[in-house]
């Protein structure tokens, strides 16, 4: 199971990478392993404001939704219009390809809540 | 988690990685690999599927045949020796007590193949409707003396063949042949030409304890011709496709086989049975509600239990749903008013927050080439 060390994690198995005053957010490989095979990915669009630990899209395997909870509060600047046509990107690269939106945050306070990457391990470890 | 219940086959799909998913109370794989991949090794080569959580009740006594003519919605004297029946069950108000396939073994010995979430219920209501008694007829639920697997595929009779002397070019679809030698197993088999997946094969039912040997050798022998273990969520679309219907959405106490499609299934003329005055009402002048085949037009995944609205007014729900494999195609199944239950009727579905456009198709989504 792939954790990358330079990302925050919420609790909700999302991923959060800082690039200058923005946040990119997509889930984590825990989290497309045990969805399976993604088939469908509902985004918010460019300027909704998304709020802390609110839904924001869902993601859709053969099988069941799950909803999208945001791991910060913040208006969306860029989001990942490949997911449309290119669903299995989620399962393929999901730190890279993947990723769903960009977001510039309300209140930076919030990343303190995030998790780093050892932290993130250690909630996996419990889930199993 | 309480006590799940686990088939013959736990440890075996434990030892190969699989994901196991509470289902009605079983602890069962719902993948391998992936629902995607087990889906096509299904529809293109061959693919293996434990289905032991399905129960058996034995049904047998000089009275059978009259006692489950009155049971069950389809006509059980059709049936002979080595053939089987796919029939229902039904409440006196026309909903759903079970769907299953009846097995006569011999004159007055039949198996009958239920759901199963449904075993006990099913048992129950068999015990509760027997007029005769125990001498004429004797019911006995026997769910845990079987395993049962099924093997799926347009390769199943050439791998099946590899291990038998019978000759299952024989054996007919809903026809079976008892005492079936595979391999060097030392307990024969019964072995029936069904499934749940639209695609050729056979169900095999054999004593539990033989049931991992069977396993392991129908993957041994079977790996040459691709064959692979399947999970519960290959099965459901698999099945989903071919229109089959499931237990808890196409049926339910609520929803009768009429208003489910499955009118070949229940013979209203052959004489009284439970739920008839119901039934032929409904086949005489059409049901309200009708199950139809819905493609979405804009984007998003019907699913089970989602409103289906038209002019703003709710007429309906969809039973199961989801992006078909083999077609890649957003599409459900979804039971309406029977006015709306036209090709080419245009539907609104509430998927979550949104109402989004589909449109009447024709079912089976996926027919395999014969």
């Amino acid at each position: 199971m792939s954790i990358p060390k330079d990302l925050l994690y919420s609790k909700e198995h999302e991923w959060v990478k800082k690039e200058d005053d923005k946040l990119r957010i997509g889930i984590t490989d825990f989290a497309q392993d045990e969805l399976g095979d993604i088939v469908f990915v509902e985004l918010p669009e460019v300027g909704d404001e998304l709020e802390l630990n609110e839904p924001f899209g869902s993601v859709e395997s053969v099988k069941t939704v799950s909803e999208l909870y945001a791991p910060v509060s913040g208006k969306v600047v860029e989001v990942n219009a490949d997911l449309e046509d290119s669903p299995e990107f989620v399962n393929e690269s999901p730190y890279e390809k993947a990723w769903m939106v960009v977001v510039e945050p309300s209140d930076e306070a919030q990343l303190d809540e995030l998790l780093n990457a050892e932290a993130y391990e250690g909630v996996l470890n419990d889930e199993e | 988690m309480t006590d799940l219940q686990r088939t013959p086959l736990y440890s075996e799909y434990k030892k190969s990685g699989a994901k196991t998913i509470d289902f009605g109370g079983w602890d069962l794989p719902v993948q391998f690999s992936s629902i995607k991949q087990e889906h096509e090794v299904t529809r293109t080569k061959a693919g293996l599927f434990d289905v032991s959580h399905m129960g058996e009740i034995h049904v047998t006594g000089p009275k059978s045949k009259e006692y489950l003519q009155g049971i069950t919605t389809n006509d059980v004297t059709k049936l002979v020796p080595n053939r089987a029946q796919y029939t229902l069950m039904c409440y006196s108000d026309g909903g759903t007590v079970d769907d299953f396939i009846i097995y006569m073994l011999a004159e007055n010995d039949y198996l009958l193949v239920v759901n199963a979430a449904n075993t006990n219920k099913d048992y129950e209501w068999l015990v509760e409707n027997n007029t005769y008694s125990t001498k004429e007829v004797s019911i006995n639920n026997v769910s845990d003396d079987y395993a049962q697997l099924a093997l799926q595929g347009p390769l199943a009779e050439r791998i099946l063949q590899q291990l038998t002397d019978t000759d299952l070019g024989a054996i007919k679809f809903f026809r079976f042949a008892q005492d079936v030698k595979i391999g060097n197993i030392p307990e024969s088999a019964l072995v029936s030409r069904t499934g749940y997946t639209g695609e050729d094969g056979f169900e095999i039912y054999i004593d539990k304890d033989y049931a991992s040997d069977l396993w392991n050798l129908l993957l041994e022998k079977g790996a040459n011709q691709g064959l692979e273990p399947i999970g519960l969520g290959a099965r459901d679309t698999l099945r989903f496709e071919a229109n089959l219907a499931l237990y808890g959405q196409e049926l339910s106490t609520t929803i009768s086989p009429i208003e489910a499609g499955l009118t070949f299934a229940v013979k209203v003329d052959k004489g009284d049975f439970i739920g008839r005055e119901v039934l032929k009402k409904q086949v005489e002048e059409g049901p309200d509600r009708k199950l139809v085949g819905i493609e979405m037009i804009d984007k998003g995944i019907p699913r089970h239990g989602y409103k289906v609205l038209y002019e703003g007014e709710e007429v309906g729900f969809v039973t199961s749903g989801t992006q078909s494999p083999t077609l890649k195609k957003n599409i459900g199944l979804a039971l309406v008013k029977r006015e709306l239950a036209q090709l080419d009727q245009q539907l609104t579905v509430q998927v979550r927050n949104r109402e989004l456009d589909s449109v009447v198709i024709k079912t089976p989504f996926y027919r395999r080439e014969k």
